[in-house]
């Protein structure tokens, strides 16, 4: 499954980053602790979090993630945003909790 | 140069997790008697406490710097401190307009009261202080430096509440005026985080909360005299001038 399959059945918005929707998806981690997904998030997965720092893609591009999705209605905080534009990692939302979107996502990826 | 020993990250009786014990009048003697020069007062999010202890310091031969330990939105913990009253006040209303207003459950997490000089209680905040601001390290940072003021991530060598545990390393850009460690550190422990950042100087502090803990980590300022702008200018190690740890 690809990054664009999920945003429209998870009604999810798209920031900024789209030259990534073709992005394979593994799987997902949720931590809003930016060390833990350094130290255990695998390549390939979706990053569930409420952090809108830039680190959060600096992470992403480094763990080769697929995808951020942010939740609660959060919006990426501009240098988020350009660094996404930049590094081509899709940095999605949704109004949803963490808990919400997570189960919604673990259901998709193990349908 | 002279040579002052500072431990620049000490909690009052105002925190919600400060001891009772920790008032004004207590921390300058115990200051006094653990041989210390310089004193940070770094209450979470709340400036306070800092005039009245500047100001019974003073006699006592202690230099105090005023500031705060904020808690960014990240919930990252900084030490931040400023030059004089007035820009000391201008930050307190910074924090005041960006704490969240959530009542302190003093059974949970302890009083946040305010003392005079007789050690009797003046003030209550009644919003929690632990809570995070709602401002990035960014903005924190902005503010500060607009007020010519000192900045500086605290205990990155911890597991919470550290800009290496919430942000996963120095984030590039940030002006920071140097990194604490927390007392029992070892400073090899953090060195794979400053591989950018090694001209950032790194102090220790012992980010006492109670009495006994004033003073028992400290970095040694090796600067002309003691002064706001001196202590600036030993943290960006300018023209001689120096901190060192044990």
């Amino acid at each position: 499954m690809q990054v664009k399959d999920i945003i429209t059945s998870l009604e999810l918005k798209v920031f900024g980053g789209s030259q990534g929707l073709s992005n394979e998806i593994t799987g997902g981690y949720t931590s809003d602790l930016l060390s833990d997904v350094m130290g255990y998030a695998d390549n390939g997965k979706i990053w569930i979090t409420l952090q809108t720092h830039k680190n959060v893609i600096a992470i992403a591009s480094l763990k080769e993630l697929a995808a951020v999705i942010l939740i609660k209605g959060n919006e990426p905080d501009a240098d988020m945003l350009t660094q996404a534009k930049e590094e081509g990692i899709p940095v999605l939302g949704s109004n949803e909790e963490a808990f919400e979107m997570t189960g919604k996502l673990y259901n998709l990826l193990t349908r | 140069m002279n040579k002052y020993r500072a431990d620049l990250h000490i909690h009052t009786v105002l925190s919600p997790c400060g001891d009772l014990e920790m008032s004004p009048k207590k921390i300058i003697e115990k200051a006094r008697e653990k041989g210390l020069d310089i004193i940070g007062i770094t209450d979470h999010n709340t400036t306070r406490h800092c005039k009245l202890i500047s100001k019974l310091a003073e006699p006592a031969g202690i230099f105090v710097l005023m500031g705060a330990e904020v808690t960014t939105r990240e919930e990252v913990h900084c030490l931040t401190f400023f030059e004089n009253d007035e820009k000391l006040s201008e930050f307190q209303l910074y924090l005041e307009t960006h704490l969240p207003p959530i009542p302190n459950d003093t059974n949970k997490f302890g009083y946040q009261v305010v003392v005079d000089e007789d050690e009797q209680i003046i003030d209550e905040i009644e919003f929690l202080l632990l809570s995070a601001l709602d401002q990035s390290i960014e903005q924190v940072e902005q503010k500060v430096h607009s007020l010519m003021g000192i900045i500086i991530p605290a205990h990155i060598d911890r597991h919470s509440y550290s800009i290496i545990s919430q942000l996963g390393f120095i984030p590039s850009g940030l002006l920071i005026d140097g990194i604490e460690i927390s007392a029992n550190c070892k400073v090899a422990s953090v060195m794979p985080f400053l591989a950018k950042h090694k001209d950032k100087t790194i102090i220790r502090n012992s980010d006492a909360h109670y009495e006994e803990n004033i003073g028992k980590a400290f970095s040694v300022f090796e600067m002309r005299h003691r002064s706001f702008s001196e202590i600036k200018l030993a943290l960006n190690g300018i023209e001689g001038r120096k901190v060192s740890i044990s």
